[in-house]
């Protein structure tokens, strides 16, 4: 058959793999520099800690946890490592793959693990809590931790006193981050990285929101190399740049009509995590001409997302774009705090009810013919509810398909089964293999 | 016009030929390793008892998890879009079509045109499935054909928490050590699977009228502990197990008449 549509390479494809593996070489080469080394997970406010200086590198658990778990042999060694130091099977498998690398001190990206200087982390979800204690124990028990609550219920509830008690902490943090690396704290570095960290959401956001284009111009498996930027180092001029670089491309690749997928007619969207070391599931939609536009949580979790003037959902206007001259310290804590606690993949925490709203609201807006929902049992906290998701969106009309897995763990993904699932759910849908 | 289904499943390949809607010879042979010769004999077989030639056949549609193997099909269908169209033919007032074969269990809900609507699928495990049966016999040294009507002697409902086949096997030691009746235990291995085909079921909504097919179809004590899981009677078919592959001859039919 021939391409019903045009495709074409994504041209800062090559930069985006650049940034990631300058990303983690940085962090671990940092103290040949003498700079400073802090880990702590994809959720946490990383414009803090920017204010210790530019030579201040993260290391951010969930990503790093999701490339260990693509490289089968080390994952593999890392969820046996945490078994038989004690850890249950069945806790998050980024926090075990985490464990693992610390265990077995061996860093995916080459070389021993690089323990970090402090640890600066928040707690949404149980496993948050649990995973930096355990990991500090297995660091040797001394590596200075900060952690903060963010767990002040959905935005649409927000108070004045609820905001106050996260930026109160953040207040809190920035002194203990002077007191345990000795480093003065640089107001305009934060109110800097703030300004970034809003940009690089807001653009994310309006990349993903160009995706409700037919044909989509990108797939979500490409997505999950992009997205990434956000959960590395959001806050950082490079990300932001670089996401605006994205938005241009991808907006062009709109208007020229380039799609992700030469013979797009079915499009669908996922949820959760998808199995890291399974993406080639997506590779073969595309054989029925089936393209994944993305997921909340490709689009909620580092999208920072708004009700436009029309309805629908686009990005969220940076402070910039609204005006906002942010003048001193608790102003950018202030501007940080709420700006974040708006996150879509931070609501569905509280009921999962905001998880199918949003969910029904990417349905239509993308126009989708059907969901692949996710039972990841490798995450308590995105899995939450997700059975209510299902009813809901089945409810609205939307066939759904439901597959089971896990994000890091493959010993809990049945690649056969799912292959059944997907040719069953296509057919239901009246879509055959096209033919070569 | 004669067409073939074939039905590639992980214990037997079964084949049948449709002449003009209506079954004409079947063949059923066991798997084994070599999936793809399994597949070529079933067809063998089954052209030999209908006494044709492959030529005679207008189109041959292959299902089932091995479906690739069968080499000579001209188009593939999946069980669960086989089944759904069997038993709407068989049964047209059929909304929800349960199936357990020996390593899955599914639970299809279709419209009145035999349209897939929503489906499941079990676990990875195979407490949902006929090999679950299998292994309890083995532990309960019973013969498999015979634990249907033993089952059914049962008086007794004995609590069985069957979540996972591994860990079933173990209660069924226990309850054999505790001297329980093996017929009381054969009931609550024949539950323990009915309660889980029957949630998984419920997941999808179970719509009336409800049918039966697969394999463990044929096992009466199963059939008993689904329908009261379930409170209310079942459809199944004269022979169960052919359902995926007499779908597949369907969607070969209306493949050859053009469709
Ligand atoms: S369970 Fe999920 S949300 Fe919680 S820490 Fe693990 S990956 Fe993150």
């Amino acid at each position: 058959m021939s391409a019903k549509y045009k495709t074409e390479s994504l041209k800062c494809w090559d930069k985006s793999k650049e940034i990631r593996l300058d990303y983690y070489k940085n962090y671990a080469k940092a103290h040949e520099k003498g700079g400073l080394r802090w880990a702590g997970g994809a959720w946490s406010f990383d414009a803090i800690p920017s204010g210790l200086g530019d030579d201040v590198y993260p290391l951010t658990g969930e990503p790093y946890a999701a490339s260990v778990a693509w490289n089968k042999d080390l994952a593999l060694r890392c969820h046996e490592a945490v078994e038989k130091a004690g850890y249950a099977r069945d806790l998050c498998s980024y926090m075990r793959n985490y464990w693992g690398s610390i265990i077995l001190n061996e860093y995916a990206f080459g070389g021993e693990f690089p323990m970090p200087d402090f640890i600066w982390q928040d707690h949404i979800c149980c496993s948050h809590a649990k995973w930096y204690q355990v990991a500090r124990d297995l660091e040797g028990g001394d590596v200075p931790y900060y952690a903060m609550d963010v767990s002040v219920g959905p935005y649409d509830e927000l108070t004045e006193n609820r905001l106050e008690y996260v930026v109160g902490q953040m207040h809190d943090g920035i002194e203990w981050l002077e007191k345990v690396t000795g480093r003065k704290y640089d107001d305009e570095k934060l109110i800097q990285a703030v300004h970034n960290h809003c940009r690089s959401e807001s653009l994310w956001a309006e990349t993903c929101a160009l995706n409700k284009a037919v044909p989509a111009p990108l797939d979500e498996k490409t997505m999950y190399s992009l997205y990434v930027h956000g959960t590395l180092h959001k806050s950082s001029r490079i990300v932001a740049d670089f996401y605006e670089e994205l938005r241009d491309e991808v907006k062009d690749r709109v208007e020229r009509g380039i799609a992700a997928i030469a013979n797009e007619r079915c499009r669908v969207m996922t949820d959760t995590q998808p199995p890291w070391a399974f993406l080639k599931v997506f590779r073969y939609l595309e054989k029925f001409g089936c393209v994944s536009i993305g997921s909340l949580y490709t689009f909620g979790l580092i999208g920072m997302w708004d009700i436009q003037e029309d309805g629908t959902w686009g990005p969220r206007k940076t402070p910039q774009e609204l005006g906002i001259k942010i003048k001193d310290r608790d102003q950018a804590l202030h501007v940080l705090a709420e700006w974040e606690l708006k996150k879509p993949e931070w609501q569905h925490f509280y009921s999962p009810d905001h998880k199918s709203d949003m969910m029904l609201r990417i349905a239509k807006e993308w126009k989708l013919d059907g969901i692949m929902l996710h039972y990841n049992r490798g995450c308590e906290g995105l899995s939450l509810g997700i059975a209510e998701n299902r009813l809901a969106l089945k409810e609205a009309g939307f066939p759904v398909m439901i597959f089971e897995g896990n994000m890091g763990d493959e010993r809990e993904f049945d690649e056969a089964q799912t292959i059944t699932r997907i040719d069953a759910f296509m057919e239901s849908l009246n879509f055959e293999k096209i033919k070569d | 016009m004669n067409v073939v289904g074939i039905d590639c499943g992980a214990k037997y390949v079964k084949a049948l030929v449709l002449e003009d809607d209506k079954i004409k010879a079947k063949s059923s042979v066991l798997s084994g390793f070599d999936q793809k010769a399994a597949a070529q004999e079933a067809l063998d077989k089954v052209l030999e008892q209908a006494s044709l030639k492959k030529e005679d056949i207008a189109y041959i549609t292959a299902t089932g998890a091995g479906k690739e193997e069968a080499v000579f099909a001209q188009g593939t269908i999946t069980e669960v879009g086989a089944n759904a169209k069997a038993v709407n033919i068989l049964f047209p007032s059929v909304r929800t079509v349960i199936d357990v074969g020996a390593e899955e269990g599914r639970s299809i809900k279709i419209n009145e045109k035999g349209k897939v609507v929503d489906f499941a699928i079990n676990e990875k495990c195979a407490a949902g499935a006929g090999t679950f049966t299998e292994t309890m016999a083995r532990a309960l040294e019973v013969k498999l054909e015979e634990m249907g009507a033993l089952s059914l002697k049962s008086q007794k409902s004995v609590p069985m928490n069957a979540q996972c086949a591994v860990f079933a096997e173990s209660e069924v030691v226990s309850l054999i050590h505790a001297k329980h009746a093996k017929q009381d235990i054969v009931r609550a291995v024949h539950d323990a699977i009915a309660d889980r085909i029957a949630s998984m079921t419920r997941k999808i909504g179970i719509e009336k009228d409800v049918a039966l097919v697969g394999g463990v179809a044929r096992n009466i004590g199963f059939v008993d502990s689904l329908k009261r899981d379930l409170k209310q009677e079942l459809f199944i078919p004269e022979e169960p197990e052919y359902s995926c592959a007499l779908g597949a001859a369907f969607a070969a039919a209306e493949k050859a008449k053009g469709g």
